[in-house]
């Protein structure tokens, strides 16, 4: 009697799919989140080195906001964190996961810097750049490509081709970087005598100080490709059929859409900012280029378009947050001497708590007992 | 036999064993349908707590024991790679997080959880060592190793976890093929839906199958650093790129653990081929063109990427469900 009745009794808990929430819970429950994890954070920072935390966390404010030099600094690694991020948005709305940002960066910077060297004396600097411009988006956009075409016509699993590409992608710079340098036991910057392919540095007069950055072109243009992203993605016909391509690849097709022309369109697009951050990687912030010219930012960036949900002023917001992380743990490692990897560890440790989050924002749980459910 | 080609192949075998650990546990845990980006960062816990164990093991212990050592490195091994697994299973089972997205960032807190704790191993020192550790697990085995020449050099001379890889591989194809877990688990991975309606319990076999993938992807690790390096911890980015061919490998085997024995040494091979190609082939390149022979596993885990989709043999397929969550009341 009492096994039979087992048998159907109704679970501890269920869970159910939220229709709406609200932006005011959904703002609550990402905050919990980050301050739990930071709750943890001060724990493992406690336990292990046996610093106060809340002195740590104040010398890691200090790793971005110390001084302008830091700021400056820190917006650089913003904008090319953000810019691959907003690159890898339009794919990851379609449903096709692009963790090949990493390659596609790295063939866009080094296209970057081979026309640098190759064209650096000869053309004039408008020219100079257009070409350079052009060629680093044309080359990661068919980096890009690549997979998506054989994604769209043999339905080839895309997560595992753009991983593979990125290391093809990597060799391929190892190879060239090998080639440029010559008899020199490193690169260098490119084109040192006459700067020919550097980003000029100037500031604007009518901003404050803080506002003056080293890096204007790269912010600026990061700034204005999140406009035009956000505007592509909410309001432009495109925008929408990768929505629907998205969600469900049969309604697409019920709808007229062409699914295999969409998924290599996106995959152009997104491929080809990829590219344009390793131009502005080359030619606005190292002026040379490495095997760590992408340095896992490709990879971050996947973090960053996937929590942001595909907005591009929310990856602004998570970008920031990551970078300002990442340079509060090295400042953390040289105050207190201890290593670089603290922020890996942090990172990890916030990225679960607010992938974990994510639950709470779309199910719901339902206790035994609670009697708020009708009976189905 | 040519002597430069023995020197290949005794290279080639040991670096196959540490992707051939790494890939076994991602085919598992594949054949759930969770893709599990965390690979290397799962083995940085597995070759860093095996490191750990046993260097502390060696210092502490007035007289230690080699027998000890292994069991000891062994154990914390699985068990910090498990941990590994448990978290990715946690948020993506449980609550449902993008694997995608959870993997890399399981593979950043690993390598970061690894390297930093390493640090204070190292201590200031730009390596460290577990003489002992590295003794007993590259042990030979006594008679064979020695008696017939060339055979012995070439198929006996190495570690124990080489042969324990090989009947692994073999044993688990057997309980993925021929047994009514390996029927399940594969049901899992294809369908979710359809095994959850026979009764099968989704989430059991994707945690398990997540976590024991994870610790057997972490003996990798713990052979790369016991073994394979010679039982020396230093901090590089060596075994990132590692588990990253092992997520490889695992395509290049269409998700079968026997192809896993022949892929991985032939990654093996192919990975140590531009020091070999002058002696054994008589192929004379430059120093630069090294970087792009590096690069041909990569090329050959594309194009059988892109073969087996061209030829849609159902057999040769990813699990169906590879890389989505399940959720009963989502359909």
């Amino acid at each position: 009697m009492s096994s039979n009745h087992s048998v159907h009794r109704e679970p501890a808990v269920r869970i159910v799919k939220r229709d709406t929430v609200t932006m005011g819970k959904k703002i609550f429950v990402r905050a919990a989140a980050i301050l739990l994890a930071l709750v943890v954070d001060a724990f493992f920072i406690f336990f292990v080195t046996g610093l106060n935390p809340l002195s740590v966390y104040r010398v890691m404010f200090d790793g971005t906001f110390m001084t302008p030099i830091r700021f400056s600094w820190a917006l650089r690694d913003l904008a090319t964190l953000l810019c691959i991020g907003i690159a890898l948005a339009p794919a990851f709305r379609m449903r096709f996961w692009n963790v090949g940002a990493e390659g596609q960066v790295l063939v866009g910077g080094l296209v970057t810097a081979l026309v640098m060297v190759r064209c650096g004396q000869s053309l004039p600097t408008p020219l100079l750049f257009l070409v350079m411009f052009v060629t680093s988006i044309a080359a990661g956009a068919v980096w890009g490509m690549i997979p998506s075409f054989f994604k769209a016509f043999w339905n080839t699993n895309e997560t595992l081709f753009t991983l593979m590409m990125n290391y093809v992608a990597t060799s391929i710079v190892a190879c060239m970087t090998n080639i440029m340098r010559g008899q020199a036991s490193s690169l260098g910057k490119l084109n040192m005598s006459n700067q020919a392919g550097w980003f000029p540095q100037f500031g604007i007069t009518f901003l404050p100080d803080i506002l003056n950055q080293r890096y204007t072109i790269n912010i600026l243009s990061v700034i204005l490709l999140m406009f035009g992203m956000f505007l592509y993605m909410k309001y432009s016909k495109q925008g929408y059929e990768i929505a629907v391509v998205g969600e469900s690849e049969n309604t697409a097709r019920y709808a007229g859409i062409n699914v295999r022309k969409v998924t290599i369109r996106t995959m152009l697009i997104s491929g080809a900012i990829c590219g344009f951050a390793g131009f502005l990687i080359v030619a606005g912030r190292d002026q040379t280029i490495s095997t760590a010219s992408a340095g896992g930012q490709g990879f971050t960036a996947i973090i960053v378009a996937w929590l942001a949900k595909f907005n591009t002023f929310y990856m602004a917001l998570i970008s920031f947050l990551l970078v300002f992380l990442s340079r509060g743990a090295s400042e953390i490692a040289s105050a207190y001497s201890l290593n670089d990897f603290a922020a890996s560890i942090i990172e990890g440790i916030i990225l679960f708590f607010i992938l974990g989050s994510e639950f709470f924002i779309n199910y719901r749980m339902i206790f035994r007992g609670s009697g708020k459910e009708v009976q189905a | 036999m040519n002597s430069s080609l023995i020197a290949w192949i005794l290279r080639a075998i040991p670096f196959g064993t540490i992707i051939m650990f790494g890939s076994m546990g991602e085919i598992i845990t594949e054949k759930s349908g969770n893709l599990n980006l965390g690979v290397p960062g799962i083995m940085y816990l597995g070759g860093f707590a095996g490191f750990a164990s046993s260097y502390f093991y060696e210092k502490l212990s007035p007289n230690p024991k080699g027998w000890v050592c292994v069991l000891l490195a062994l154990f914390c091994a699985v068990a910090a790679s498990m941990l590994g697994g448990l978290i990715f299973s946690f948020l993506t089972i449980t609550l449902r997080a993008n694997q995608n997205v959870t993997g890399l960032a399981l593979t950043t807190f690993g390598m970061g959880v690894a390297n930093f704790f390493g640090v204070f191993i190292l201590n200031g020192a730009s390596y460290t060592a577990a003489p002992l550790a590295y003794a007993s697990f590259s042990k030979k085995m006594p008679v064979l190793s020695s008696s017939f020449g060339t055979v012995s050099e070439i198929l006996f001379s190495y570690g124990f976890l080489v042969y324990a890889a090989i009947i692994m591989a073999v044993a688990l194809h057997f309980v993925l093929n021929k047994s009514r877990v390996g029927l399940n688990l594969r049901a899992v991975g294809e369908n979710p839906g359809t095994a959850d309606a026979a009764g099968i319990n989704v989430t059991r076999y994707k945690y398990l199958a997540t976590c024991i993938g994870a610790g057997i992807s972490g003996i990798g690790g713990l052979y790369y650093v016991l073994d394979y390096n010679q039982g020396i911890w230093a901090t590089t980015g060596q075994i990132e790129a590692l588990g990253w061919l092992a997520v490889a490998l695992v395509i290049f085997t269409t998700w079968k653990p026997l192809n896993a024995i022949w892929g991985a040494y032939l990654f093996g091979m192919l990975y140590w081929l531009y020091q070999f190609l002058p002696g054994v082939l008589g192929i004379h390149i430059s120093s630069y063109m090294t970087d792009l022979v590096q690069m041909v596993p990569y090329v050959v885990t594309i194009v059988v990427l892109v073969v087996v989709s061209f030829r849609k043999k159902k057999e040769n397929q990813p699990p169906a469900s590879l890389g989505l969550s399940y959720f009963r009341e989502d359909r």
